[in-house]
Order: C-alpha cells, then sequence, then structure tokens
C-alpha cells in the first residue's frame, strides 16, 4: 500500500463519508484478520468458493461419468477418493457438490434475510397491530425446529430442490426477523430518525435507508452463523432424498447412497459428511468473529 | 498501639499484553485498635490494597511486598487454605453497595449464617438466634422478618447494615470498609456510620476506612492517608488535616466548600506530575 | 404473589392459544398447498365422476374454506388426526405407540448433556482461558458443526461394525424384540420391571450410541452456555463477599455461583430437550430407531400427508408447552420476578 494512501486511510480526522466508511472497514478487517481461527474459516469457504468455480477445470469427467466395471473402488491414484455405487468418481462428484451446497446457500441467505428484515423492521417501526400480527406469525414458524418445518413444507411441496431452497428459506428468515424488530426497536425513538422524518420521509425510505442499514451488522452475524445449520438442513433433506434429485450431486445425498455400503465402501458416506462439517465449521468460525467485530456485545 | 496489620512496600501490578500497570506502588502503613482512613480518588489504588491484604486481588494481579503481616499470620507467604482461616474470622471487609454484594437468590438471614466459621456453627436453631442477635445489634427492628427477605426487598441503608451484620459475624479483629457509604442517601449515611463506630468500638476492632471524601474521613477516623497514584502521600492524625503537608493534600482541602466560606470561587486541584515518582 | 403469577400464566394463556391458532392455520396451509389432488389419491384416476364426487364430499371439499379450517381444528384438538395410509393405523394410535421410544431416547441424550455440558461448561468458566477452556470450546464447535446423520453412520461403522463395542440398528437385537411385555414403552424401563437383565443389557446397548450421538449436540449447547452464565456471574460483587466471609473457591461456587445460574440453566435445557425432537428425526432413520421422528421420514417418504401434518403439529404444540413450561419455571424460580 502506499504510503499517501496508508495516511489518508489512517488519519485521525475523516473529510468525507466515504473515507469514514472506507475507515471503518480498514480498521474491521484488522480486527478481523487478527484472528486466526476466523481467517482459517474465510480461507476454507474461499478455498470452496473457487473449487466450485473451478469444478470443470477439476473434474472435466463432470459428476456423472459411470463405470459400472470400477464400482466400489478404493481410493487410488486414478481416482483420488475411490468411485461409489456406480462407479462415479467420488472426488468429481464432491467438487461439483461444492456448487450444489454452495448456491443452496446463497440462496437460502438471499431469500431469507430480505424477508426476515423487511418483517422485522416493519414490525418493530410500525409497532401497533402490524407488529402483534407479525409477531404472532413469526411466534408460529419459532414453534418447530427448522428440520421438522423444512419437511413438512417439503411434503407439501414435493421433493426437489427448488422446493428445498423455499422450504429452507421459510424456516431461516423467523430469527431474522426478530433480531431486525429489536434492533428496530431501540433506533425507531432516535433523534436522527425523528429529523428525517420531519423532513417529510415516507415510512418507506425511512426503513430502508436509515433503519435497515444499522440492522446489517447483527443480521450478517446472524446468518453468517446460521449458515452451519442450513447447510446441515440441506444436507438431511438430501439424505432423505428430499432435496437435489439424482443425479445431481449433492452431499448428502451423496451420504445416503453409501449407507448399503458402510462395511465396504465406507468412504462414500464418510467423505461427504466430512465436507459438511469442514463447511459448517467454517461458517460458524467465520461468523464468530464476525460478531467480535460487528457485535462486540455478546460475550467470548 | 500495638499493630495488628504491617504492611511494607506493598505492590500490585497488573502484566497485560503490552505493558504493566501498576496499581499499587510501594505502599506502607499500620493498623492497630484504631480508625484508620484512606482516601484518594478513583484509580488511587485504595480498593487494590484492600483486596491484597485480604489476597483477593484479581487472578491477573501480581501482589508483592516487603512486609504483609497481620499479627502472626504472614498473608504474603500464607497458602489459599491458610487464608480461609484468616478470611472473616481475622480480617473482614464491608463492601460498597449491598444491592450487588448480597446474593440475589439467597435469604439475608441465611447469608449472614454461612459466616459463621464451620467450627462455631450449632444447630440450626441456635445460628439463627445468634443471626437475630446480630441483626439487632446493627439495629434492625423486626430481625425475624428481615431474616426472611430478599436482598432486592431490602433498602440502601437496611441492606448495609446488613452486610456490616454479615462481615461481623465471624468476629474479625480488623475490618476494612471499601467505601461503605458512598452508594447511600445522604441521610441515611449518618446512621450507618454511626453504628459502625458504635459496634467497632464495642468490640474494640481495628478499622480501615477507605473513601473519597475527605470530610467524611476527617470526621470519623483517628488517622488519615491520602492516596494518589498508588502511593501514600500523606500520612497524619486527624485532627491535625490542616497542617497537612504534601501540595495534594492541601489541594483537596482547598477545594472543599467550607461553611461561613467567603471564596468567590472554589479553587480546582492542579496535579503536579512530579507527585507520581516522588 | 399468587396474583401476579396466575395473571402471567393468563397473558401467557391468551398468546400461546393466538400462537396455536397460528400452528393450525399453518399445517391446514401445508396440507391445501399439494400439487396433488386428495381425491385422486383415494380414488385413483379410473373412478368415475360420481364417486370423485362421493368422496370430494366425504372429505368436506366442498364447503367453504373457514368451515373447512374449523372442522380442521376441530378434529385436531379432539385428537383425531385421521388416518395413516401407510400403516393402514389411526395416527393418533401410531403417535401414542412411537413416542416412547423416541422420549426414551431423548431422555438418555439430555441425562448425557447436561451430565457432561454442566460440568464441563463450569470448569470452562472457573479455568478460563486454561486448556479445559480451549477443549471445551473445540468439542463445542464440532458439536454445533456435525450432521448429526454423518456422525451416526460413522459412529455404527466404528464402534459397532468394526469394534463391535454396542449393539446395531434397532432397539433390540432381533432375538428380544417383542420378549417382554410393554409397560412404559421404555425398554430399559421395561425390562428392569420384568427383572429380565438379558433384555436390559441388550436395550442398554443399543441406546447408547443414539443416545450419546443425538445428546453430544445438546452437550455443546449446555456447555456453552453454562460457561457463559458462569463467567457472568463469577464477575459479580457477591462473589468477593463471599469468599471474604472465609469461603472456599469451590464452595462459593457450589452456593453461590451455581445457584444463580440454575434458573437460566433450566430454561436452556428444556430448550435443548425441544431441539432434541429435531436431532431425532435424522438419528432415528439412522438408527431404525422406531420413533417419532422414523414414524414421520416413513410418512413423508410414503406421500402421507395425514400423518406428516399431525406430526408437524404435534412438534409444534410439544416446542409451544415447553416455552411456557420455561416461562413459568423462571417465574417460579427466580425470587426477584415475584
Amino acid at each position: 500500500m502506499n504510503a499517501t494512501f496508508r495516511i489518508w486511510l489512517t488519519a485521525d480526522v475523516t473529510t468525507s463519508p466515504w473515507q469514514a466508511r472506507l475507515q471503518r472497514a480498514y480498521f474491521g478487517w484488522r480486527r478481523l484478520s487478527g484472528n486466526r481461527l476466523t481467517m482459517f474459516g474465510l480461507a476454507v469457504l474461499v478455498f470452496l468458493v473457487m473449487v466450485a468455480a473451478l469444478a470443470p477445470l477439476i473434474a472435466p469427467e463432470g459428476y456423472d461419468a459411470q463405470d459400472l466395471a470400477k464400482r466400489l473402488a478404493a481410493p487410488s491414484a486414478a481416482h483420488w477418493l475411490g468411485t461409489d455405487d456406480l462407479g462415479r468418481d467420488v472426488l468429481a462428484r464432491m467438487v461439483y457438490g461444492t456448487r450444489v451446497t454452495l448456491m443452496i446457500a446463497c440462496l437460502v441467505a438471499l431469500i431469507a434475510a430480505p424477508l426476515g428484515l423487511l418483517i422485522g423492521t416493519a414490525a418493530g417501526y410500525f409497532g401497533g397491530w402490524v407488529d402483534i400480527v407479525l409477531m404472532r406469525i413469526n411466534d408460529v414458524f419459532l414453534s418447530f425446529p427448522g428440520l421438522i418445518l423444512a419437511l413438512g413444507f417439503v411434503a407439501a411441496l414435493g421433493p426437489g430442490i427448488r422446493n428445498a431452497v423455499i422450504a429452507i428459506a421459510l424456516t431461516a428468515w423467523p430469527p431474522i426477523a426478530r433480531l431486525a424488530r429489536a434492533e428496530t426497536l431501540t433506533l425507531r425513538n432516535a433523534d436522527y430518525i425523528a429529523a428525517v422524518r420531519i423532513q417529510g420521509a415516507s415510512a418507506l425510505r425511512i426503513i430502508l435507508r436509515h433503519v435497515v442499514p444499522m440492522c446489517l451488522p447483527s443480521v450478517v452475524v446472524r446468518i453468517t452463523l446460521n449458515m452451519a445449520g442450513i447447510i446441515i438442513t440441506a444436507a438431511g433433506l438430501g439424505f432423505l432424498g428430499l432435496g437435489a434429485q439424482p443425479p445431481m450431486p449433492e452431499w448428502g445425498a451423496m451420504l445416503s447412497s453409501g449407507r448399503a455400503h458402510l462395511s465396504g465402501a465406507w468412504w462414500i458416506s464418510a467423505v461427504p459428511g466430512l465436507a459438511i462439517l469442514i463447511t459448517s465449521l467454517a461458517f460458524n468460525l467465520l461468523g464468530d468473529g464476525l460478531r467480535d467485530v460487528l457485535d462486540p456485545r455478546s460475550d467470548s | 498501639m500495638t499493630a495488628q496489620l504491617v504492611v511494607e512496600d506493598l505492590q500490585v501490578r497488573f502484566h497485560t499484553a503490552r505493558r504493566v500497570v501498576e496499581a499499587v506502588r510501594g505502599v506502607s502503613f499500620t493498623v492497630g485498635r484504631e480508625k484508620v482512613g484512606v482516601v484518594g480518588e478513583s484509580g488511587s489504588g485504595k480498593s487494590m490494597t484492600a483486596r491484597a491484604i485480604l489476597r483477593l486481588s484479581p487472578p491477573q494481579a501480581r501482589v508483592t511486598a516487603k512486609t504483609l503481616q497481620f499479627n502472626e499470620i504472614d498473608l504474603l507467604a500464607s497458602t489459599e487454605r491458610q487464608m480461609l482461616k484468616v478470611r472473616g474470622r481475622r480480617i473482614s471487609m464491608i463492601m460498597q453497595d449491598p444491592k450487588f454484594a448480597l446474593d440475589p437468590v439467597m435469604r439475608v438471614g441465611d447469608q449472614i449464617a454461612e459466616a459463621i466459621p464451620a467450627d462455631r456453627r450449632g444447630s440450626r436453631a441456635q445460628d439463627r438466634e445468634r443471626v437475630l442477635a446480630m441483626l439487632d445489634s446493627v439495629h434492625i427492628r423486626d430481625p425475624k422478618r428481615v431474616y426472611e427477605l430478599y436482598p432486592h426487598e431490602v433498602s440502601g441503608g437496611m441492606g448495609q447494615r446488613i452486610m456490616i451484620a454479615m462481615m461481623l459475624m465471624p468476629e474479625p479483629s480488623l475490618l476494612i470498609a471499601d467505601e461503605p457509604t458512598s452508594a447511600l442517601d445522604v441521610t441515611v449515611r449518618m446512621r450507618v456510620l454511626a453504628i459502625l463506630d458504635e459496634l467497632v468500638a464495642q468490640r474494640h476492632l481495628g478499622l480501615i476506612f477507605i473513601s473519597h471524601d475527605l470530610n467524611l474521613v476527617a470526621s470519623f477516623c483517628d488517622r488519615v492517608l491520602i492516596m494518589y497514584a498508588g502511593r501514600i502521600v500523606e500520612e497524619c492524625v486527624a485532627g491535625k488535616l490542616a497542617h497537612a503537608q504534601h501540595p495534594y493534600t492541601r489541594g483537596l482541602l482547598a477545594s472543599l466548600p467550607r461553611v461561613g466560606d467567603t471564596r468567590a470561587r472554589l479553587p480546582v486541584l492542579t496535579r503536579d506530575p512530579a507527585w507520581l515518582s516522588s | 404473589m399468587h396474583v401476579s403469577i396466575l395473571k402471567g400464566i393468563a397473558r401467557q394463556a391468551s398468546s400461546v392459544s393466538t400462537t396455536l391458532l397460528g400452528l393450525l392455520a399453518l399445517t391446514f396451509f401445508m396440507g391445501r398447498m399439494l400439487p396433488i389432488d386428495p381425491v385422486l389419491a383415494i380414488v385413483g384416476d379410473q373412478a368415475d365422476q360420481a364417486t370423485y364426487d362421493m368422496v370430494h364430499r366425504q372429505l368436506g371439499l366442498d364447503k367453504p374454506l373457514y368451515v373447512q379450517f374449523y372442522l380442521y381444528i376441530r378434529s385436531m384438538l379432539s385428537g383425531d388426526f385421521g388416518n395413516a395410509l401407510f400403516t393402514g393405523h389411526r395416527v393418533a394410535d401410531d403417535l401414542l405407540k412411537v413416542f416412547p421410544a423416541t422420549v426414551e431416547l431423548a431422555t438418555f441424550a439430555i441425562m448425557i448433556g447436561v451430565g457432561i455440558g454442566v460440568p464441563l461448561g463450569i470448569l470452562a468458566a472457573v479455568y478460563r482461558g486454561s486448556i479445559i477452556d480451549h477443549v471445551a470450546r473445540v468439542v463445542g464447535l464440532l458439536g454445533y458443526s456435525s450432521p448429526t446423520f454423518w456422525l451416526g453412520l460413522m459412529g455404527l461403522i466404528l464402534f459397532y461394525a468394526t469394534l463391535d463395542w454396542v449393539g446395531g440398528p434397532g432397539r433390540l437385537d432381533v432375538a428380544f424384540v417383542d420378549s417382554i411385555p410393554t409397560h412404559t414403552g421404555f425398554m430399559t424401563v421395561d425390562a428392569l420391571w420384568e427383572g429380565d437383565m438379558d433384555v436390559f443389557w441388550n436395550a442398554v446397548s443399543h441406546i447408547v450410541l443414539p443416545g450419546c450421538i443425538l445428546g453430544y449436540g445438546s452437550m455443546a449447547y449446555i456447555s456453552r452456555m453454562t460457561r457463559s452464565f458462569m463467567l457472568e456471574q463469577l464477575a459479580q460483587e457477591y462473589i468477593v463477599a463471599a469468599r471474604v466471609k472465609g469461603l472456599s473457591g469451590w464452595a462459593v461456587i457450589r452456593r453461590h455461583a451455581f445457584r444463580n445460574i440454575l434458573v437460566q440453566l433450566v430454561t436452556v435445557i428444556t430448550l435443548a430437550y425441544a431441539f432434541l425432537l429435531e436431532g431425532a428425526v435424522l438419528t432415528e432413520t439412522v438408527f431404525a430407531w422406531p420413533g417419532f421422528g422414523h414414524y414421520l421420514v416413513a410418512g413423508l417418504l410414503a406421500g402421507d400427508m395425514n400423518a406428516v401434518l399431525a406430526c408437524v403439529l404435534i412438534v409444534g404444540i410439544i416446542f409451544i408447552g415447553l416455552n411456557l413450561i420455561t416461562d413459568l419455571l423462571y417465574r417460579l424460580l427466580d425470587p426477584r420476578t415475584r
């Protein structure tokens, strides 16, 4: 980093909101990168993203190349992680499976976070009947553990990866909404909100431009931490055959297909599970680190 | 007067990742069966000194001293097991805010009873009688009712009297009072102090009275120690405070309002960095 | 004191009933989301119009939606969950049969969760920053991040197939199944009741692995919360005051700190118990444990909406019930809230 840029970045007095924001981001990053476990989690996630993106390069034969002569082969030089019950290369399926898992994670986050934010901030900001009704709905959804509600929705909608994503997203928004509502309640009476209201801003504008940005840090932390659970739930659905349908290589489904061969080709089940573990762990570590930086009120 | 407690060159240090923080830097004093006041602002090290005497400093603190002797016991060399016999039975401490210093989920009577040392316990009924007698000695009317109360159900003044009862239950010979009246209303303060005075006299206790209120300490104690930045900068008899030598003490005295004051403005204490290294 | 508890209960009851109503609405709605025509599922696509109309009327589908909802609520609240197509019995009867198996498993799991989690959490707090603290943290983190169904499979490979230390899937070896009469539905308890030690030890060997794996997740959660609560208490002034009285470190923890975290702990443990229902679904599937979770999955895979929705509803009701209980316990146990 050249010298003048660094001086500008660490100046005590900022001269523009741009500079202030960049400074905050920079110092936040420095705190985050000081935490070794968090960096490990982040590194793992970056690695997974790269694997997913470069899948065709790493496994050019695709995830569906069957070779029944070589079924249930042990790990070897030709097949680093062996082959499964249909002779497909486990490593190739794992690599493409990364895409499936990350896609599910992203889609769920992209649906659940905005939905939860909108509902939570609306409930907190408007109060009264809006609050009561929205929170009652929230309570109903929160009355179910994630997997069971997801199973219910999948039963109603039918199996398939699209329905699985919808089902999981429907279980992921309630904690976000609750969090957003709590934050909004503390912000609602702030002076600057009153000032903007006097200037004639509409409720929508206030919520979107002033309330939501303040809720974002804790929402980001929460959803990162919940991501581990989301991935495990998705894998659980896949394990039951309700998520991605064959031949799509989803880790949970791969785990299930290895059940019949536990005593012989145990790696078919072991490897996907390990991948799920490591991915969840990475999200948990990253979430913990983010929480220390963005939301330091909680204990360590 | 023979000294019960002899402190010589007491130092309390905290070793953090970056530097060493010296909370107490070489404090020396003695306390006999008399009332010694310790006055200082926040951060002067007075509470740390008190905790060090009882060996209850925070785990990250390092306590060293040339001498830290209580009668025949070398406090510095004592193990935790030996200190268990010292705390309560020989030296006790009342703390600032009874709201926080009493266990919120235990009845106050039971908490006082808990202070009775194991070898002096009797049956439940006998212990209860002793607690009631103790509550009586701190002038609590209707001790039977108060015994059953929880800490959040008693007022500040009563809570402090309960604390005094609790900490005097094991019959120590030295009592440390760490800002005992700072959390109380002014009207209640005097009453609590009167009770403390009475008990100290009755039981011939030594008392270390820690406060930030110079006037209060001067009127209550026999001797006064002024602490600043971890050191004792002045030591004198309470009556002779007006003749204090150290500029910090003189500054403190000058900034106190007096009845019949003719000054238009109260002087503000200016700190001299030289005081840090006297 | 009693009036305020009653008022609190009344307030809870009203909010709970609206939540319950919402729950019923949700499950009702889920039942209607089906892309499949429920009439066709019963009559088949060869039936004529008359049969179709008859079944249509029988199922009440010709009535307006709110009437259907009212009928739905009435039957659910009276315990009439309909018939499970894949077992042929009434869902209510099926549930009564499978629940004890899950409760036995969950109870075993929570005993592990509490028995290991609480002491671990306390030690991690008391010896903060030490190796015990780090170990507890790592163990907990792995607990949050592991898929229980995978752990179950790995456990079966290692402890059953390879080492033969524990019994395999199912509650008993095939030889022992149905060998003792059912009293409570808890295999271990029933075996002791009958005095049949062979069955008892067999039942234990079968419950150990799934119970431990299910309990691992609870243990991670409970130990983390215990540590957090304990740290909060140890920083309080009354802890110092207790030591001034001459109490030893551990006596202070036992008599003061621990009693102050009890209320919060009870809440946490109840919640953990509720979450075991979730973990049970997949664990029972992996271990072929004939409990509630296994029933739910079987019903789901068979496309039996009656069974699935009844299960979902029951879980929701249990959750609400457990939350109510924790609220009540909090109010009763903490003297400050009276």
